[in-house]
């Protein structure tokens, strides 16, 4: 008996190295911010199907997005939704599918203060604008009873290096602020009104730490991963929420409706009682026509166990998982990859 | 390195009466020919260099025109870009880097070529050529555990309550900074200059120092006045090497300088330089003319790099000129 699970191994071994010139080889590019569950998908992908292998490098969503349009990568992936803008610039159409939610949070140093303080919408914005510009301001007083604020300046912090996390804290701002969305505006980078620039989430933690009475935003699974305390910031319900993986994916059920129609809806401010306003999913960038079928099909199988087997792996990672109602609208649209 | 290829390309005729053999033998059309190709490789790489950033900028070129070059807005939202807060960083943060890495990397290097034991002079250099070779993101570290901090408590409230009524050194001191990035490329570069500039040094023949002894000169007046303006070309050579590597440090300046492209008088307020706005940015950068935009920046950054050498060159004739000295 030993003998023949032994031979059926040998000869399934055989199959299997037989079989390698069939591997189909995925190149991808892109976000930055989803790179370490896309590394453990992928390679756990690889081990579940060793006939398809997919590459990928995490260069930044811009230089994906420029790879997928140069045709040099098979797909890209994004933090930032394509807007109609960006998708005229390809020659071929392109789907979207959100893969796994971020949140962005508040964090603040302000020495003799150890209260998790409560944002408003308005005091972000206006702190941010540069128009609140003392901690004892009544717009984040007001919300802060029993907190006694000191009445220095504060020292706002911003990320200088272009990525997922400004594209979401911008859009949130964006949304809340009229002022803010017409002087600023959203995008990966923005041209701050006020601040000092860190590079990465490292880089605004640091600065944030070693700057008394300083303010500044970093991703959520950052803050937990490093033990860092965090704001509360108001949704659009009226109550303060502290970001938690569950009041993420809460963000995304909210939005689930909107999404039927176009997938790319920003869901910052989304409604809910208990849903955190500033988050945003990842994007993986599939073009709609692959001519190479085992390339293809190879994609479909992967994005089709992407959305099932694999969201179950994202919470170790402190990563939001993909509501229900979103997993099925994705489903939906992965018929449409020919 | 026109006249090099043109003397290149005289150099066979006399010599083609022989046989390939021979010619093969002696090596010397052979290297002839690969030190050739060598040193039009680099000409070729520039040019290709210049040629790439100039296309890929067209966009850029086109929507802005020379005002990218005094336009103080960057705005990737509203696609309005202009290059003036990141000249002025690059700009200042290399010279207030070459103003204290100067003075500090001639002392230290006079020391270890004229007064110095021979042996701890060469362990001293062995040590500082290492220094050379350390990542810009350790600098960067440094700067942002040593150098902020203390800039923040100690060396800009001193500078403050000192000359605080000098425009340049007014207004809020947050430790990041054009002084601060100043500082961190001083440390950066001080290595070049010493090591460069003692190798030169040590390359004065000893009957100039013992010349100017016997003319009744001190050891001070004798390094001075003879043996360092024997050395300037050397020196000079010495200090442009440090100012192209703080004209292009990216990570190290990033990490300090406060990333906010402003044009501020104050040395303490934070800024911004090109090559670290390149590396932020470039990455996440979406859109035609912001891309282009960013390759612009790297385009200007050649020409400021080029402008730069171009000055060098002529302080050298020019200094070669006035003292009569060659190194």
């Amino acid at each position: 008996m030993k003998k023949t699970i032994l031979m059926v191994c040998l000869l399934l071994g055989l199959a299997v190295s037989l079989g390698a010139d069939s591997t189909v080889l995925l190149n991808a590019a892109g976000a930055t911010f989803p790179y370490p569950i896309y590394s453990k998908w992928f390679s756990v992908y690889h081990d579940n199907h060793p006939d398809a292998q997919i590459n990928y490098q995490s260069i930044g969503s811009g230089g994906g997005i420029q790879q997928l349009k140069a045709g040099t990568v098979d797909f890209g992936a994004s933090d930032m939704p394509l807007n109609d803008q960006l998708l005229g610039q390809f020659s071929f159409k392109i789907i979207q599918f959100p893969t796994v939610l971020g949140a962005v949070v508040p964090t603040y140093n302000i020495p003799g203060v150890s209260a998790e303080l409560k944002f408003t919408p308005q005091a972000l914005a206006d702190i941010f604008l540069g128009k609140v510009t003392k901690w004892n301001d009544a717009e984040i007083a007001g919300s802060n009873p029993g907190v006694q604020l000191p009445a220095n300046d504060i020292v706002v912090i911003h990320r200088s290096d272009g990525s997922g996390t400004t594209f979401v804290w911008t859009d949130y701002l964006s949304k809340v602020s009229q002022d803010w969305k017409d002087k600023v505006g959203s995008n990966t980078s923005v041209n701050w009104p006020v601040g000092l620039g860190g590079k990465g989430n490292e880089g605004v933690s640091g600065l944030v730490q070693q700057t008394p009475n300083s303010i500044g935003y970093v991703e959520l699974i950052y803050a937990i991963q490093n033990k860092m305390g965090y704001g509360l910031v108001q949704n659009s319900a009226g109550k303060f929420i502290k970001a938690s993986l569950a009041s993420v994916s809460e963000a995304a059920s909210g939005a689930a409706e909107k999404m039927k129609s176009d997938i790319r809806i920003s869901i910052t401010n989304a409604p809910g009682a208990t849903t955190y306003p500033i988050c945003s999913f990842t994007y993986l960038l599939i073009p709609e026509k692959i001519s190479d079928a085992a390339k293809r099909d190879a994609i479909k199988n992967f994005l089709h166990w992407m959305l099932t087997d694999g969201q179950g792996m994202v919470e170790a990672l402190n990563y939001g998982r993909l509501p229900k109602a979103v997993v099925a609208i994705e489903m939906t649209h992965l018929s449409e990859i020919q | 390195m026109g006249s090099d290829a043109s003397a290149v390309e005289r150099a066979p005729s006399p010599w083609a009466a022989r046989s390939l053999l021979r010619r093969l033998a002696t090596g010397d059309e052979v290297a002839h020919l690969v030190t050739l190709i060598f040193a039009a490789s680099i000409i070729v790489i520039t040019s290709l260099l210049v040629y790439q950033l100039w296309i890929t900028s067209a966009p850029s070129r086109t929507e802005f025109g020379w005002k990218f070059w005094i336009t103080r807005t960057w705005d990737p939202v509203f696609e309005h870009f202009g290059a003036l807060p990141f000249i002025y960083g690059t700009i200042l943060t290399s010279a207030i880097a070459l103003i204290i890495a100067l003075p500090l990397g001639l002392a230290a290097a006079v020391f270890l070529a004229e007064l110095a034991p021979r042996k701890l002079s060469d362990t001293t250099a062995f040590l500082i050529d290492l220094l050379a070779a350390v990542p810009s993101v350790i600098y960067g570290l440094l700067g942002i555990f040593l150098v902020v901090p203390l800039m923040r408590t100690v060396i800009g409230p001193a500078i403050q309550r000192a000359f605080g009524f000098l425009p340049i050194f007014s207004g809020p001191n947050f430790g990041v900074g054009f002084l601060t990035a100043g500082i961190v490329l001083a440390i950066m570069v001080v290595p070049f200059i010493i090591s460069v500039s003692r190798e030169v040094l040590l390359t004065v023949p000893r009957d100039q120092r013992e010349a100017a002894l016997a003319l009744g000169a001190t050891r001070w007046e004798s390094t001075w006045k003879v043996v360092v303006p024997w050395a300037r070309t050397g020196i000079m050579g010495s200090v442009f090497l440090a100012l192209a590597r703080a004209v292009g440090e990216t990570m190290a300046v990033t990490m300090v300088i406060g990333n906010s492209p402003r044009v501020a008088a104050s040395l303490f307020a934070p800024g911004y330089t090109i090559a670290a706005v390149l590396a932020n940015e470039f990455n996440e950068a979406f859109g035609t003319i912001y891309r282009s935009s960013l390759i612009e920046l790297g385009l200007v950054l050649f020409l400021i790099t080029f402008i730069l050498n171009g000055l060098a060159r002529l302080l050298i004739l020019a200094a070669e000129r006035g003292g009569g000295h060659a190194s």
